[in-house]
This record gives C-alpha cells, structure tokens and sequence, in this order.
C-alpha cells in the first residue's frame, strides 16, 4: 500500500448523491498519508524511532477556510478509519459512527469536518505488524515495535499537521478512543480546543487486562500463529475467533444479553441434550468470532490489546491530577452505568482530577442496559448531549 | 429514582428570586450550584456576577440544558454527598431549594461547609401560616401552589420550618450572616417571619 504524500483534497466527501439515505455522508473514499522517512519518524514511548508510517483516514464535511471546524474522531479497540458513511454505493455497512456522524447529527458534517484515522499498530490501512517493513520486503510480525496509546496520538498529530490544522474544534472517541481523546488532551492543549472521553478509562483495571489477557493467550495458543509469522500461511483464525468472543462478552452486559438472546435455543424448540444443542447466544459469539477473522489482524489485536493495557495516564505523570493540569479543553465525559468493563467510576476519577484543576468539565452517567457497546447504540440520547456541547462551545 | 432527582422537575418550582441570591455573591468568586436544574441561575452568576462555577443535578435533560449553555455539570446524586470535592475548593456553594428532598439534610449542609467558605441555603418555610391552618383546621397535610403534592408521592421528604432551620444552624455550629425572607417570590421584613415567609434563604459560615 502506497501513501500520497500530495496535498490532500479537503473537499473530499459524499461523492454520489446520496442516495444511500438523507442522512447519511453518502460515499466516501479513503486516503492515505504517509510519513517518517528514515530520520523522520516518530519517536516511540518505548524510546526507539519509528518511520516510515502510512495512515488511512477518512474525511466527512468540508473544512472551513480558516480550518477551525475539524473534528477528530478516534476509534475503539476493532475499529478503522471508516467511520461514517459507504464505500460504494452498493455497500451494505456503514461505518461503525454512522450513526453520529453526517448532515444534522450528532457531529453535523454540515458544519463540521470530521476526520477519523486507523490506529498505528491496526491492520485497516494504517501502518501495524501485518505491513511489510521496507527494510526486509516481509510483514514486521513480532518485530514491530510494542506501540502505546500515546504513540497513535503521536501519529495522528502528524496526520493533523498535515492537513494543516492548527487546532482541533473537538476529539472525540469512546473506549480506547476515549483513552486517545484524553491523551491528547494532555499531550498538545493548545491544539484540542474541546474533548469528549465516552466509556473510557485513564486506565484498565485488573480485570479488562484479564480479558486481555485470554484474548491473547487464545490467539498465541493457535497452532498457525507460528511467532507471530504467520503471513505467508493460513492466519491464527480459530484463536483470533476465540479473543474476539471473549472481547464480545466484556462489550455486553448480563441484561442486554438476557435481552437479546435469552436462554433461546438457535435451531431447535427443545433440548436435544446432545453438543448439537446451540443457544442462542452461542451463536452470536462464533458469529461475531466468525466475522472478525475476515477484516482483522491477530498480531494487531496482541499489540492493540497490549497497548490498552500498558495506558495508565496518571502513573506517567505521578497522579492524575497532575496529568491533566496542563489541560486547556473543554470536556465532556460521559459514561454508561452498566459498562463494567469501563465502569463510570473510573470516569468520574478523570472528571474529578479535572475538576480539582478547575479544568472546566461536565460529567454525564447515561443509564443505560446495554454495556460498554452503549456508546455505539445510545444514539438518540448522545446525540443532543454532544450536539449542545459542540454548540455550547461557540457560546 | 432518588429524590433529589425530582427537585428539578417539579413544575411549579418557586425559584426563589434570582437577584437575591445573585446579591449574596462577590463578584468574581467560585460557585458550586447543587441541584443546579437548567442552569439558569449558575449561567446569571457567571455572565453578571463574573463567577467560576459548575452546578450538580441528577436529571439527564437538565445537564443537557446546561451542556448546551456552555455551562460545566456534573451528574450526580446529591445524597451521595460530596466527598470528592477538596476542602474549601469553593467561596460559595448554593443548595437552591433542593434542601427538603435529600435524605440526610444535616450531612449534606456539613459537607457543604466544608467544600464551601460560604453556604448559601433556600427552602420552603413549612411553618407558613396557609400550612398551618391546612393541618391544623382542615387536619390533612398541605397542599396548595407551594407545595403541590399529596404526602404519598411528594419528592420533598425533610420539610423545615425557618426555626428549624435556625436551630439546626446553631447546633452545627454555622454562623447565620444574613437571612432573606420573601413571600411569594417578593421580599418581605422579617416581621413574623416563621409564620408569614413562604420561602427563606440563609447565608451561612462554617466555623472551621
């Protein structure tokens, strides 16, 4: 994959008319950015340089003259660049933000840009450990760099320098978005005029690196991961298929799952009290499982997973009130009750350290049943908060 | 649901005067609203009295009138207290006609004083003489345009009379800087005022 280094086109957008649904961004292209020569790249948490890296990213809306109106949207852990919006016009999905993002929602292309890049260390088109590291002609596999949360942000500032914005009307992104929101918060205030941190955390507790952990472990356990070398060969889908089930149970709750499947059988009426018998919840997950091993990296889920791990804001600075002192944004900071893998208590501790900084912040716990997927599926309710905290800002 | 979640939801909520309470309050000071509602008053504070603040409220549309003010909330539940908030971290915090719907009012007032230089507390006299003569000629509990509820689904479970409120204020400890009684949204002397005030509003000062 080749990046353009030339000027991007800022008034990259819908391409057809629309015909998708009014609502709706219409078709989108992606575009790359490539960048970090030998010399030139970044340089990683872990100490080491970086470079060359390619980014894939997506553009919705125009950017304004004086290139104030750009919003940086950033991606959960399975995420792309792909947020809003089709890739054709006989696409069947949309992007995993549709919802929120296009003409009159929740970030109104209308009068906003909205921009959302694939993570370093992904395997959607942005540079990760299945690329083909120029100095070998093969994929880096175990060889790429252990990233962090602060080398995306790393990267997604030099996208940013790129398209020559100087400051970010808002970053917004849930989970480990969330975790990049604030990090950018704290790493260039000047550049992020306001933040919105939905379902995230400034750091994992014991039991998400737990999740993590098996994830891993199931990915490492299948017989064709081979080190991590595995590209010439088939994929470790059986172990990836298992890591994304297990991310599934975590993104759910008790109760949305009781809603959804129930104790219902998939197939048949009764028990057959043979392994035939699939509930329906089963079904779900090898589903989910099935789906994800034809769009995704093993590797890059090890490196993603393990990046969200490592995130812990305030012991980088001794304290998260220290982290966030520097703070110049506004913020909004919304949490889901029944997200125990993201539990609101740990974005109260944010929204607390900020408060004790007389940063100025608002807090939101939406009541809600449907676990830390809440923020791709609270859409009426996010909608109005997000769209008055974007309006609040101009007051 | 909580019950500080319905103060700001009661319909008729007699908002007691604004410019009273905006009179309480230096110029340039920091402000914690508790039970902040839409924001009106917290959103006044800061463009004419040039104040810092941020408000509190349960009610998920009330934090979203106040987001989209501009305004900084915080969604909680009052009876969960205060207890992440540094001590003194503000001049003033202003509990505004939500005292008689938490369930503990004295630990929430000591909390306030202890977040808060000043404590600036309004509520409804329940010794007003209308009250009164409901109990005591027509024997029922009251209700009538200050208090619209029947006693089996009214959100305001501490009513408290001026005097009360006085007493409690001296055995705290707090000392009371200014009283203002009004009747009816208007500002009256404190003649007769635990019989005749329909709402009141102290200033208070810890003692720390």
């Amino acid at each position: 994959m080749h990046g353009d280094s030339s000027k991007p086109n800022h008034t990259a957008r819908a391409e057809g008319p629309g015909s998708i649904g009014p609502g709706s961004i219409g078709v989108v292209t992606p575009r790359e950015y490539t960048f970090g020569a030998p010399g030139e790249g970044i340089l990683l948490e872990n100490g080491a340089e970086f470079g060359p890296i390619t980014v894939r990213y997506e553009l919705y809306g125009r950017l304004n003259a004086d290139r104030s109106n750009a919003i940086l949207v950033t991606h959960a852990f399975s995420g792309d660049s792909h947020a809003a919006g089709y890739h054709a016009p006989t696409d069947q999905h949309a992007g995993w933000w549709d919802s929120m993002i296009g003409p009159g929602k929740a970030f109104d292309t209308n009068h906003y840009c909205v921009i959302c890049s694939n993570v370093l260390g992904g395997c959607q088109g942005t540079t990760g450990p299945g690329s083909v590291n120029p100095e070998t002609g093969k994929p880096y596999g175990l060889s790429f760099p252990v990233i962090t949360i602060d080398d995306m942000v790393k990267v997604q500032r030099a996208l940013i320098d790129h398209l020559g914005i100087e400051q970010l009307h808002a970053v917004a992104g849930g989970s480990m978005g969330g975790m990049q929101a604030l990090e950018w918060a704290v790493r260039y205030p000047e550049r992020t005029r306001s933040v919105i941190i939905m379902a995230a955390t400034s750091r994992l507790s014991a039991q998400a690196i737990a999740f993590n952990a098996v994830g891993r472990n199931a990915i490492i356990s299948d017989e064709f991961w081979n080190g991590g070398d595995y590209y010439d060969g088939p994929a470790p889908a059986r172990g990836l298929a298992i890591a994304r089930m297990v991310g599934h149970i975590t993104y759910l709750s008790e109760q949305a799952m009781g809603m959804k499947f129930g104790r219902r059988l998939q197939e048949r009426a009764s028990f057959g009290f043979d392994f035939e018998d699939q509930f329906q919840v089963e079904s779900y997950l090898e589903h989910q499982g099935g789906k994800f091993v034809d769009r995704f990296d093993a590797n890059s889920y090890i490196y993603l997973s393990k990046a969200m791990d490592y995130y812990d804001l305030g012991a980088r600075f001794n304290g998260l009130e220290h982290a966030v002192a520097g703070c110049r944004s506004k913020f909004l900071v919304v949490s889901f009750s029944s997200d125990w893998l993201y539990p609101p208590y740990q974005s109260k501790e944010i929204v607390f350290a900020m408060m004790r900084q007389n940063i100025d912040v608002s807090y939101v716990e939406l009541e809600s049943p449907y676990g830390h997927d809440s923020f791709f599926l609270e859409i009426e309710r996010q909608t109005p908060l997000v769209a008055s905290f974007l309006e609040g800002l101009h007051e | 649901m909580s019950n500080a979640d319905m103060s700001s939801n009661i319909p008729t909520r007699q908002h007691f005067s604004y410019e009273e309470l905006l009179s309480l309050i230096e110029p340039g000071s920091t402000v914690l609203d508790l039970g902040c509602g839409s924001g009106e008053l917290l959103d006044r504070l800061i463009h004419e009295r040039n104040v810092r603040g941020r408000g509190v409220d349960i009610e998920e549309t009330m934090i979203r009138t106040c987001i989209g003010r501009g305004l900084s909330v915080f969604q909680g539940d009052l009876d969960e207290g205060l207890k992440d908030y540094l001590t003194n971290s503000y001049d003033y915090v202003i509990l505004n006609h939500t005292l008689q719907v938490v369930h503990r009012p004295d630990l929430l007032l000591q909390e306030m004083l202890r977040v808060g230089r000043f404590g600036i507390v309004n509520f409804p006299n329940f010794a007003h003489v209308v009250n009164r003569l409901q109990l005591a000629v027509g024997g029922r509990m009251p209700v009538n345009r200050r208090i619209p509820y029947e006693w089996y689904d009214t959100p305001n479970i501490h009513f408290c009379t001026r005097k009360d409120f006085r007493v409690l204020c001296r055995e705290m400890g707090y000392e009371i800087i200014r009283i203002i009684d009004t009747s009816n949204g208007k500002r009256r002397l404190p003649i007769l005022p635990n019989l005749l005030s329909t709402e009141v509003c102290f200033l208070l000062r810890g003692t720390s």
